[in-house]
Order: structure tokens, then sequence, then C-alpha cells
């Protein structure tokens, strides 16, 4: 069974889980993915996105939006891109905002991995492609962010979202799914590559 | 194919927005069994199975609500066959003004970046992009193919010049074997596994490519005419899965959905095996125009029973 997190959450919360927990968020959180990454790192300190993503998670998604009759905003579909384009920067944005979780897919390296055990936050993995069923979980638009500047996909949405499922693939005791999958499917890459039933024997 | 007559942009936007709708907020008939497969193959409970069932459930929303299945709306990429009736300037404009009308009603994604300054063009349309191959052909008719590649997958992309010592791979097919193991295991879940994996072996460095992409077109069910490929093909497609990346990288019993390959005659000095790499949501389109109409998969396009919803005249019944 999944367990559910509000949403924001503190440090100790975060530090009991571990790889492979099925885990549904509800609560405040912010998107933000390749170009986000290059302004926070190189901008002073960011005021506004300090306040939309200290203490919570950030989404690595590029949004389908909508305008709602009211003239808000409403997201169509919202699934996660992959995350280990902003490997150079996530540690730097981690420890500057006091992010407490990344939502992406794919997983990240070693320099990400290194600051989620020194600052305590996790990587949580959504599944790709899921748009749709990841959208309907966007209960609100709170507001954006440099829309007119980096545009739709690359704004800072800030969102509230509802039982969102995702699976922890990285914690803040150092480990990862991700590179425990890669080592044990080496093996049986090189096996396979060697037992090739179509020469003759 | 055929066709009756000469056929003008105008004609042609209806049936392409219609195209592009079905192919961003749904999957064929041959993923959607591969997909239901796969998640019968795990065990109830496991968070393989669930990943498959909620893969499947997307889609139905996603079909249910004209929503995009990914929000990556991917590359798009028209194949176009066109006889001597056919105007390739009317087909070329006819899909820019779509992608445009695409965009506006959210079936894509305002997808596409300045290269040089970054800046998202905002309608679909620049240097290159969309992607439009036109082939003429004698007979006369129409036939416009849709593929839309997210970046992800097409980022696991791989081309090898063979011979490549770090694999062990010669030129010849167990070479050509070891690259597509390779580059699977290279793909992890990166691509949103499990993918189908297109192969283009020979050619240039550009045509290589280009075959793998257009392996992509073939049905999942389909056999390679070729019977040391279908072999191949088919062997491949089940031993892969011994790698257990499994749906999204996080482990399973199914990694692959598919392995097709296709060749190209090459110069003696050069031997590139190249692999597209189509993630789950792996989403294309046929439409046709026949001498009743317009069809989309083989589906008649007819006016649309509840315009209201779409504000679209015509649907793929």
């Amino acid at each position: 069974m999944p367990r559910k997190l509000e949403l924001p959450i503190d440090e100790a919360r975060i530090r009991e889980l571990r790889v492979g927990d099925e885990v549904e968020l509800s609560g405040p959180l912010v998107t933000g993915r390749d170009a986000a990454h290059k302004y926070l790192v190189k901008a002073p300190h960011d005021a506004t996105f300090d306040r939309m993503a200290r203490g919570t998670v950030l989404y690595h998604c590029g949004p389908v939006v909508k305008r709602d009759p009211e003239g808000g905003w409403m997201f169509v579909a919202a699934g996660p891109t992959t995350s280990i384009r902003e490997e150079p920067y996530q540690a730097e944005v981690i420890a500057r905002y006091g992010i407490r979780g990344i939502i992406g897919k794919g997983g990240m390296g070693p320099k990400t991995l290194a600051a989620l055990q020194q600052f305590g936050a996790v990587y949580l993995h959504a599944i790709g492609g899921l748009a749709v069923v990841l959208a309907q979980c966007v209960a609100r638009v709170r507001e954006v962010y440099k829309l007119e500047e980096l545009g739709v996909p690359e704004a800072m949405w800030h969102i509230e979202v509802k039982d969102f499922p995702t699976v922890v693939t990285m914690d803040s005791e150092g480990g990862s799914l991700h590179a425990e999958m890669e080592s044990a499917s080496a093996a049986e890459a090189r096996a396979l590559m060697d037992r090739n039933p179509h020469l003759p024997k | 194919m055929l066709s009756t007559g000469s056929v003008v942009a105008s004609e042609l936007h209806t049936p392409l927005v219609e195209l592009i709708r079905y192919t961003s907020s749904g999957l064929g008939k041959d993923v959607l069994a591969a997909l239901a497969r796969a998640r019968d193959r795990e065990d109830p409970g496991s968070r393989a199975h669930a990943t498959f069932s909620l893969m499947l459930e997307n889609v139905s929303r996603a079909r249910a609500q004209s929503a995009p299945i990914c929000q990556d709306t991917g590359t798009l990429i028209f194949y176009v066959d066109h006889g001597p009736e056919v105007s390739p300037f009317a087909v070329e404009e006819a899909i820019h003004e779509a992608v445009r009308e695409a965009t506006r009603r959210t079936y894509l994604r305002p997808n596409t970046v300045h290269s040089i300054s970054g800046e998202n063009i905002g309608d679909n349309i620049g240097p290159g992009s969309p992607y439009i191959h036109l082939h003429p052909t004698r007979e006369p008719g129409l036939r416009i193919r849709l593929m839309m590649k997210g970046g992800g997958c097409e980022n696991v992309g791989a081309q090898y010049s063979l011979p490549d010592a770090r694999i062990s791979a010669g030129r010849d097919l167990d070479g050509v074997r070891r690259c597509i193991i390779d580059a699977v295991h290279q793909a992890q879940g990166y691509g949103c596994a499990p993918g189908t994996v297109g192969v283009g072996v020979g050619g240039d460095r550009v045509t290589s490519y280009i075959e793998s992409k257009e392996q992509l077109l073939r049905s999942l069910e389909d056999s390679n005419p070729d019977g040391q490929l279908d072999a191949l093909e088919k062997e491949l497609t089940e031993s892969l899965n011994g790698l257990k990346i499994g749906p999204m990288g996080w482990g399973g019993k199914t990694t692959i959905l598919g392995v097709k390959i296709g060749h190209r005659a090459r110069v003696p000095a050069s031997f590139f095996v190249s692999i597209s790499y189509m993630c789950w949501a792996y989403r294309k389109g046929e439409l046709v125009r026949t001498a009743d109409g317009w069809r989309i998969d083989g589906a008649s396009l007819t006016p649309a029973s509840a315009p209201a919803s779409s504000g679209f005249p015509l649907r793929v019944a």
C-alpha cells in the first residue's frame, strides 16, 4: 500500500523514506525543468521561488495547460520529464532552497545522491507518459512564475496536488534503485550478447 | 490508395487536425495489446503490475478527453506518400496550418524551441519542424502517416560504427545483435520502458537513422519479410526481457515490446547500426484518402455527433 505524505514536509519524515517505498503526495509543490534550473543557479537568491519551493518538492515537468473559464489555469497533461539533465544544477538548488524531494523520471547521478544525503531529501520517481492521470492529480494551480520569460513548459508552476503517485528510487541514505538496476542488467546484457542462438553451433 | 481528383490545402485541414488529435490522445491496438499482455505477465499487487495498469488507465482517460497521453507531444514526423495529382506544396502548407490549430487546441504542447535563441516558438512551426518526408508515388492517392516521438526516448537512441571493440561487435548480424542488446541496456528505463526498438543497418549516418525510425511505422504484430531478420526480431523481443529492466526501469518481466530491423546498402568503408528507441507511449497514426472519404487507422471520419464538446466538425468513428 502506498504511504500518504502531506506537503510541505520536514527533514525527519523525509529521512524515514527508503528506496522502493510507494508514496502518494498531497499539498503544494513547484515545477521546474531545464531553463528554471539554469536560472536558479545563476541568479541571486530568488524570494519568489523560495516561497514556492522551501520544504516541499520540485517536480521536473513541462505541462500542457489550458485557461479555465474563470481565467485561471488548468493542467491538461503533466507527466515527468527526464531528470538527469538537471544533474549539474540539482545539488545546488536543493541546498539553496531547502527542497525535500525531487519528482522526475530516470533518476539522477552521484552529485544529486550526495546532496540528498547531506541535506535530507529523496528522489521520487513518477511514471513517464502518465500525463493525463497525473494532470488529474493537480487539484489547483496557485500561480505561475516567469511564464513570459520561459514559456509554458519551462515556467515554474506552483500547484497543489492530491494523491500524486510516486516511488522512492533514491533516498537520503545513499540508496539508488537506478544504480542497482544498471549493474544487475549489465551482467545479463553481456551474457545475452555471448549467447547468440542464431550462430551455427 | 484511391483518389478522386486533385487535393488542395483547405480540404486537408480538418482531416489533418483530427489525425493529430487522434494520434496524440491514444495508442494503436497493437501497442495496447502488448501493454495488456505485459501487465498480465506481472504478479497482481506488484509495482510492475500497478505501473502497467496505470499506463493503460492513462491512455483510456486521454482518449476520452482528447488530451495528450504524454505532455511531451514530441518531434512531429510526417511521412507523406502522394500521387501525381497531389501538390506536395499544398500538403506542406496544410500540415503547418493543422499543427498550428492542434497547438491552439492543446492537442500539442508548444514544444518547439529555437535552437540558437532558446526561445519557445509557440506554434510548433520552426526551422525544420515539423519534419515532413515527401514520397511521390506513381499511383494516384494520398497517405499521411504521423509519428510523435518524445524527447526522453529520442535521447536514448544510439548509433554504432562497426567494428566496435567495446561490445565485441563485428560487421555481421551477430555484431548488429550486440548493438541492439547494448542499446537496450544503456537505455535502462530512461526512454520510458518498455520501448520498441527500431534498427537501421547500413546506409550513411543520416539514412541509417532514417531507416531506424521508419521501422517504427511497422505494426508490433507483423513479420519481417526477411526470414533471418524476422528470427532475430522475435528472439530479441523475448530474450531482452531477461534484462528485467521492467516498466520505467523499476524492474519487471517486460523490458521491450518489440524489435524491428531494416537495412540499407552501405559503402564498403562504413557499417552503421542505428537504434531509435520508442517509449511505451508509442504514438503513430495513418490518414488515408479513399474514394469514399478520409480514414484514420482504418476508421472513417464522420461528422462529429457532439460538436459542442470539441467544436470540431469531423471525428474518427
